[in-house]
């Protein structure tokens, strides 16, 4: 038993036998709680994501990174907070109002939404739905909403310009990506999120599944908006591309949706193809969730490191190889994998 | 109208590239007209940094205007102020007085400021394909560069070193081993770059092929430099009319045909390593001696006129300078490669995606001190 879950399980006792509150009031007040820690829990990741960040294309830039507050410059977060929040929110005269206001917000909860169903560790999960993967996928797509409302409302050509980049990119590579996972859902028979993680007990998906891993992993730099892939923010060409007018704190909530975004994908990559909080070498006295975290990390290195390494590519090239590369390989590891299945099925009888 | 076009109306799109925005080197603005995002028409505009520099050489004495050459091509000064200095000693006829070691330290100073300069170059343009690590390496080596005009004007960008009839001061002792470490380092770095840069398969997707130029266009552009090399117009001035004193370096010149974004990349970075060739020769022969020539504490030169020209980072650098007799000149003309380079945006940009022409423009590398003068 996890040592979250007992303190969940004293806090609900005290709750109901304690001060006598109704049992289920008590469930929603303890649900409430929840849903605000995992927003703490991706908000605390974010804080290390940008100095990892920072730090990262400094070392690999051959430069320092920030070191002026705190060790390696680690405090420099509460600097930004302020900054961000004490920034002047410029709307343009010509936006569309609604619509440039709520596609901020839009971003950072769908964002926090994909987080319902990711666990980090045995039983620590917000709702354990038995259409976990699925729920996950559905909500991502629906990220790329908010952008394409980022890029109409601000009234930029920029914008525009990135917004319907960002909608052309997600929609091709979400198919890869949802083709990719598919394979691991085949092996486990289970679209149960702790389910396929408890399948892995013996060995990772990654190496059966090793085609839907490459796969997975190159379309969720796509989905994150990540360079190499990240045609929609384009610096270079399109400025900013679709959160090119927004300042301030509804700039921010796009950062927070990015980097969430990110720590998701990473969760998920962890939880599908490296074994989840299952321990490596049989180092049990390790608990579950650091072990998550320890994975959830090294994917998120594995993400810095290509966003440092690479230029962008061409948006023909991107989407040339989402649609005739990632998919068709995609495929075929389904085919593979269904191949692979009916032969041990047959096997083992 | 099909029932596509009464369904899906679609129009051209007028956007503004500049004059601030990340990727136009500084103030440069051009309108494109966009039909998607392909680029059917573009107007450069000029002008956002002009300074007035040609009319404030008029009242200034012929010694007084050296300092401004810096701010031209502000990447390049050495060879800005060694191309004034050679147009004004070539107007009073003392071009061949000038010392040798002097000389000597003029093709250092030249080679080292090409060098740099076509650094910044392979920096921004990695930048503008969103490699932000490359930047830095770039910068690495150019900051070596202008450790070592530290060392010789006391000044990094803006040197205001030479002089007119030599340089100001000479070489001190620390400059010379630190060039030879400079020398050593320079040909590892370039593997490196190639290492980061030119092998990656995402780099020569957005390079080759894009932009092409061809001679016949380039010369009726007039344009010149590493661009025109690119394109296969195999002409070098420090070759084909040497001027100070390049006859005595053997160099290649750099030459490809196919004058794509990857030939103008490539071109510059061959160009580095034959400006290694020319140091190290440079470096071999230098001379010990006075480093200026016996010239008049106020320069008068006679009544007359002068066009000279060298071959800058960017291309036919030159100076028309009309002299009435006085200590200042009557009117001073800068001959602008980048003011020329940048003419073929137009139609080069033509046709390209709006991801392609950020990197084709960056393959034109202009700096815009330069061109608005």
């Amino acid at each position: 038993m996890d040592i979250f879950l007992v303190w969940v399980d004293i806090f609900r006792n005290w709750l109901t036998a304690g001060i006598g509150v109704p049992a289920l009031a008590a469930e929603i007040f303890i649900k409430i709680i929840l849903v605000l820690i995992v927003i703490v829990f991706v908000c605390c990741n974010l804080i290390v994501l940008v100095w990892l960040e920072r730090k990262f294309s400094a070392f690999y830039a051959m430069r320092r990174g920030p070191n002026r507050l705190g060790p390696a410059g680690f405090f420099q977060f509460p600097v930004d907070i302020v900054k961000m929040l004490a920034k002047e929110d410029i709307i343009p005269k010509a936006a569309d109002l609604p619509v440039f206001k709520t596609a901020s917000i839009c971003a950072f909860i769908t964002a926090i939404l994909a987080w319902a169903v990711i666990p980090l560790g045995k039983g620590l999960v917000l709702e354990d739905l038995n259409i976990g993967i699925f729920y996950f996928i559905a909500i991502g797509s629906t990220g790329t909403i908010a952008f394409i409302m980022a890029g109409f409302g601000s009234n930029n050509k920029y914008s525009l310009l990135g917004g319907m980049r960002t909608a052309a990119q997600m929609i091709s590579y979400e198919i890869p990506m949802a083709f990719s996972l598919l394979g691991v859902v085949m092996l486990t028979g289970s679209l149960n999120l702790s389910d396929i993680n408890d399948a892995q007990r013996n060995v990772w998906f990654v190496f059966p599944q090793i085609l839907a891993f490459l796969c997975y992993f190159i379309s969720s730099i796509a989905e994150t908006n990540r360079a190499p892939l990240d045609l929609s923010e384009g610096e270079q060409e399109l400025v900013a591309g679709y959160f090119l007018e927004y300042s301030g704190i509804r700039y921010s909530l796009f950062m927070v949706a990015e980097y969430a975004h990110l720590v998701a994908v990473s969760a998920i990559a962890s939880i599908m193809f490296l074994g989840g909080w299952n321990p490596l070498f049989g180092l049990t006295f390790i608990p579950g969730f650091v072990w998550m975290m320890l994975k959830i990390y090294f994917m998120i290195f594995l993400f810095m490191w290509m966003r440092w390494t690479f230029p962008r590519v061409r948006i023909e090239n991107l989407m040339h190889f989402g649609w005739k590369v990632l998919i068709p390989v995609s495929l075929l590891n389904i085919f593979l994998t269904s191949i692979g299945l009916y032969v041990f099925q047959a096997i083992t009888g | 109208m099909t029932l596509k076009q009464e369904l899906v109306r679609t129009q051209e799109m007028e956007i503004n590239f500049g004059p601030h925005h990340p990727s136009t080197h500084g103030v440069f603005r051009a309108v494109f007209t966009l039909d998607g995002e392909y680029i059917t028409k573009c107007v450069n505009h000029l002008g956002y940094l002009h300074r007035g520099i040609e009319k404030l050489a008029e009242s200034r004495t012929y010694t007084q205007f050296i300092p401004y050459n810096g701010r031209l091509d502000y990447v390049s000064g050495m060879l800005n102020e060694s191309a004034y200095v050679q147009a004004v000693e070539e107007l009073m006829g003392i071009a061949d007085q000038i010392p040798e070691r002097a000389q000597y330290i003029r093709v250092i100073m030249c080679e080292l400021q090409r060098i740099a300069s076509h650094l910044v170059f392979w920096a921004s343009m990695a930048l503008d394909m969103g490699g932000f690590t490359p930047w830095t390496y770039g910068f690495r080596e150019r900051d070596t560069v202008l450790d070592l005009f530290e060392m010789a004007a006391g000044n990094r960008m803006m040197p205001n070193y030479m002089r007119i009839g030599g340089v100001a001061a000479d070489l001190n002792e620390e400059f010379m081993p630190a060039l030879r470490k400079f020398l050593d380092i320079m040909p590892k770095a370039l593997e490196e770059y190639h290492g980061i840069l030119t092998g990656n398969e995402i780099f020569q997707a957005r390079t080759i092929g894009v932009a092409p130029l061809s001679a016949e266009t380039a010369l009726d552009y007039g344009i010149s430099g590493p661009i025109a090399r690119a394109s296969g117009i195999d002409y070098d001035m420090r070759r084909d009319e040497p001027y100070g004193i390049y006859d005595r370096f053997k160099f290649n010149v750099p030459v490809r045909k196919n004058g794509d974004t990857f030939d103008r990349y490539m071109v510059r970075l061959d160009e580095m390593a034959e400006s290694v060739k020319i140091l190290e020769q440079a470096y071999r022969d230098i001379p010990e001696g006075p480093v200026m020539a016996k010239v008049p504490k106020v320069i008068k030169p006679p009544a007359g006129e002068v066009f000279y020209r060298i071959e800058h980072s960017k291309g036919h650098f030159g100076f028309h300078i009309v002299s009435d007799g006085s200590n200042k000149p009557y009117r001073l003309r800068i001959y602008s490669p980048c003011f020329t380079n940048v003419a073929i945006f137009e139609e080069m940009a033509k046709g390209l995606h709006l991801q392609d022409a950020v990197v084709a423009f960056a393959s034109l590398d202009i700096i815009l001190g330069e061109i608005d003068r």
